[in-house]
């Protein structure tokens, strides 16, 4: 059961290449600390959803890299490449020159239809490599112009050319104060279309990511790379092979589709059905003993009505419109991104 | 990775151009240290064969060959170009790009718009078309001039207005200075209002620029050397007014210390989009984040820090100070009060060794010191590109969209009704074929409908905010 991961914009691209980093070294490490064949069967597994088998035995990550610019992406390559260990295929990438300028309009309504075809048939090359598609794994930020704009396109061709794959958004929340102006607006825009065409999204807030490396790790000048790693980290226990409470001694499940069952608490739901546990006697990533928790809850309410309260205010008083009206994003759309949203919060609040 | 062509008219024009070139040059050589061509270098630079001569073709990779500057040199007069052109620089200008004349504009807009503008507009879209060819993607055009003469202020914005004709698509970034109250140019609040509609029409940003701030940046530096306070521990090229280790080994003429400031404050403006970073910024983004509203597009800029001591390992704090001097009134090139207007917008390029976490810590303890404008409270751009100036282990560009700009403008506005009541000098201008009353007034107007602007959005300040009320869903 394997996965295409799709890394866009500048975010996803370098957190993508942590995923893939800390999958590999996971991998590659001799700490399993459970019996051979359990090693051996959880290797093989991985390798398979991930990583290709190539001729010289580098494993190949089953990714497409997609930036508006070149420079990341050209890191990101050459970074891999001379970890010796895993590299990315070389020719599964799209970069283009200017950038999107942190305008989701331009990502979305100029690039996106613009370059739809390039991008499509790379993702659909990475998936015809698959024996068995699970589904489709996009990295993101919501802040910017391409991860946003261009993510919020391509996620939705993903959705028209596989209809019944299971799509997993992973979406960067921006830091509450300013990485980037405008991006309560990019932010609202993005989630309201991710929400037209993904099966889940799953959340990682800067902020919060930030504390962790602040309180719990000690870091002392956090830089981005040690708030990738982490979300790696946690992105790598979570997607890692694991046993269902089932039973069932392979380790075939897809790991996608286990969102289909979210947990929710509340009264209407079995607290037995309400929390899926996944085992595995495998240790990851050098940690003896990890949990890692996946809740689809309430947990996001407060940060969504905020960004959405921001971009409100900002959007009443036309700021910045301009930038977006000139690439075709006009009020009307605004709106129907707010009520959109609007309509979540009130769902989550009604819990 | 794209490319950005400097176009500099007039004297103050050419010789801040001249000086970027300079420093641009040796900003890479401290970067580049195998000679090869790379993506930063073709940013601005061409590498041309010149074995064959001057018309030699564009080599893409590999190593370099000779540079030339993506720039067109424009004056009416001759002497700065010539000077450009005997000097160490000479080799990096193509003939080619260059655009001169002989008599000058005599300190007059309309003698630079009008008459130079339509004798030479063929020639300037000529040489502007061959630069672009020359780019594989061309993102911006940086346009360095005064506002207060002749050919930088009249012709400098008839090119402004060419190229929004013919590269709709290109940004175009201007770098303006603007005329003091004791400018000896009796016709400069002239110049400078009929320049200024020019600017509000069709920049996409400006970044003005004010003498007396450049001014006190050199008189700070030179009082802190001589006062023995740093003495040999100064790294001389760290200073942000120095040449030290470019190619101008002659003597360093009056106006360069401040001229190199303004070449500093284009080259940071332009790292991240050069060089890479955990967080890049590129010149798209600063127009998209630092522009609310069309014509509110005038950025206060501050440059930090101004000169870095021998010793290199920087601790946490002395991080700290430099973002606190990059908000203090010394460091910015334009007089101005940030501090005490409303800020639309703000963005922090940071350059070295610095981390998001430093940058958060910093911007949180500034910020309640700050006034935001209410539908911008977090407004703020950041970018952190791996790759420090020369000389320095970080440093830091502010780039404020700030109400602080206002009093600027109505102080020209009033030298301008001061000379206009009297219909002083008026003669000079009307009589150039092209010119009317009308020019005058549709100048003023549009000078007075942006302080207007301004003044709508100080009014906000300080009045409690009452959020609007939020869309209600039926559920």
């Amino acid at each position: 059961m394997s996965i295409v991961t799709v890394q866009l914009g500048q975010c996803g691209n370098q957190i993508g290449h942590e995923v893939f980093n800390t999958l590999c070294s996971d991998i590659c490490g001799t700490h399993g600390l459970c019996s051979k064949k359990e090693n051996e069967s959880y290797h093989d597994s991985c390798k398979e959803r991930f990583f290709c088998e190539e001729e010289s035995g580098v494993p190949v990550a089953r990714a497409v890299l997609v930036d508006m610019e070149p420079k990341v992406i050209s890191q990101t390559l050459s970074m891999a490449a001379r970890s010796g260990h895993w590299k990315y295929n070389s020719q599964a990438h799209f970069c283009q020159k200017q950038g999107s300028g942190n305008n989701w309009a331009n990502g979305y309504s100029v690039h996106g239809p613009r370059h739809k075809e390039a991008i499509m048939n790379l993702v659909q090359k990475e998936a015809e490599k698959c024996d068995r598609l699970g589904g489709f794994f996009t990295i993101m930020s919501m802040a910017g112009g391409t991860g946003s704009g261009l993510g919020a396109f391509v996620t939705q061709c993903l959705r028209d050319a596989f209809p019944t794959s299971f799509i997993l958004n992973h979406v960067i929340w921006p830091y509450g104060t300013g990485e980037v102006i405008v991006q309560n607006y990019n932010s609202v825009l993005t989630l309201s279309h991710l929400y037209q065409s993904s099966d889940a999204l799953l959340v990682h807030e800067n902020d919060v990511i930030h504390k962790i490396c602040a309180q719990l790790m000690n870091i002392k000048q956090i830089s981005f790379r040690d708030v990738n790693q982490v979300i790696a980290h946690q992105l790598g226990s979570v997607f890692q092979p694991a046993h269902t409470a089932g039973g069932g001694s392979g380790y075939s499940r897809n790991p996608l589709g286990s969102f289909q069952d979210p947990s929710l608490y509340t009264s209407w739901l079995n607290p037995q059905d309400a929390f899926n546990a996944w085992k595995t006697p495998r240790a990851f990533n050098k940690y003896e003993k990890s949990a890692a928790l996946v809740s689809n809850s309430q947990f996001l309410l407060k940060p969504l009505d905020s960004i959405v309260g921001k971009a409100w205010n900002m959007f009443a008083s036309k700021a910045y419109i301009h930038q977006y009206t000139k690439f075709g994003i006009q009020e009307e759309d605004f709106l129907d991104c707010f009520t959109t949203l609007e309509q979540v919060i009130s769902s989550y609040t009604n819990l | 990775m794209t490319q950005s062509v400097v176009v500099q008219v007039g004297q103050c024009g050419n010789q801040v151009g001249c000086r970027f070139w300079d420093l641009a040059l040796r900003e890479h050589a401290a970067v580049n240290k195998k000679g090869i061509y790379d993506e930063a270098l073709s940013s601005f630079f061409r590498n041309v064969d010149t074995r064959s001569g001057d018309n030699g073709p564009d080599i893409y990779k590999g190593k370099i060959c000779s540079l030339k500057a993506r720039a067109l040199l424009i004056d009416m007069e001759e002497g700065v170009v010539n000077e450009i052109l005997q000097g160490p620089l000479r080799d990096v200008f193509d003939s080619k790009q260059l655009i001169t004349d002989v008599s000058g504009s005599g300190n007059n807009w309309a003698v630079g718009h009008k008459i130079y503008g339509y004798q030479y507009r063929e020639n300037i879209v000529e040489k502007l078309r061959k630069t672009a060819e020359h780019c594989d993607c061309l993102q911006c055009f940086f346009i360095i001039h005064s506002m207060g003469g002749g050919t930088g202020s009249g012709l400098g914005t008839f090119v402004l207005n060419l190229l929004e004709e013919e590269f709709p698509e290109v940004y175009r970034f201007v770098t303006s200075v603007y005329p003091s109250g004791e400018d000896d140019v009796i016709t400069s609040p002239y110049n400078s209002v009929l320049a200024m509609k020019e600017l509000n029409d069709h920049a996409d940003c400006v970044l003005p620029i004010e003498n007396e701030s450049l001014f006190e940046i050199v008189n700070k530096i030179h009082q802190m050397i001589n006062a023995g306070k740093l003495g040999s521990t100064v790294k001389h090229n760290s200073l942000v007014t120095s040449s030290a280790g470019s190619a101008k080994t002659l003597q360093e003429k009056p106006f360069d210390a401040m001229n190199n400031i303004v070449a500093n404050l284009l080259l940071n403006l332009t790292s991240s989009a050069r060089f890479e970073g955990s967080l890049n910024m590129d010149l798209n983004e600063i127009s998209m984040n630092l522009v609310p509203f069309p014509r509110l597009h005038y950025l206060v800029s501050s440059l930090t820090p101004l000169y870095t001591l021998a010793d290199v390992n920087v601790p946490s704090r002395r991080l700290d100070q430099m973002f606190s001097d990059a908000f203090s009134r010394d460091h910015q090139l334009i007089q101005a009060d940030p501090k005490h207007s409303l800020y639309l917008a703000c963005a922090l390029l940071v350059r070295g060794n610095v981390q998001v976490s430093d940058l958060r810590r910093n911007i949180e303890r500034l910020k309640p010191s700050l006034h935001f404008v209410s539908w911008n409270q977090e407004g703020w751009k950041t970018g952190l590109c791996s790759v420090p100036p020369v000389g320095h282990s970080h440093s830091l560009l502010a780039l404020a969209n700030n109400t602080c700009v206002k009093p600027t403008f109505i102080e020209l506005k009033d030298r301008f009704m001061k000379l206009y009541k009297k219909k002083a000098h008026l003669h000079h201008y009307l009589q150039i074929d092209g010119m009317e009353q009308s020019c005058f007034s549709e100048a003023i107007s549009s000078l007075s409908d942006l302080i207007e602007e301004y003044s709508e959005l100080d009014a906000t300040k300080g009045v409690p905010r009452i959020d609007p009320s939020r869309l209600k869903i039926v559920v």
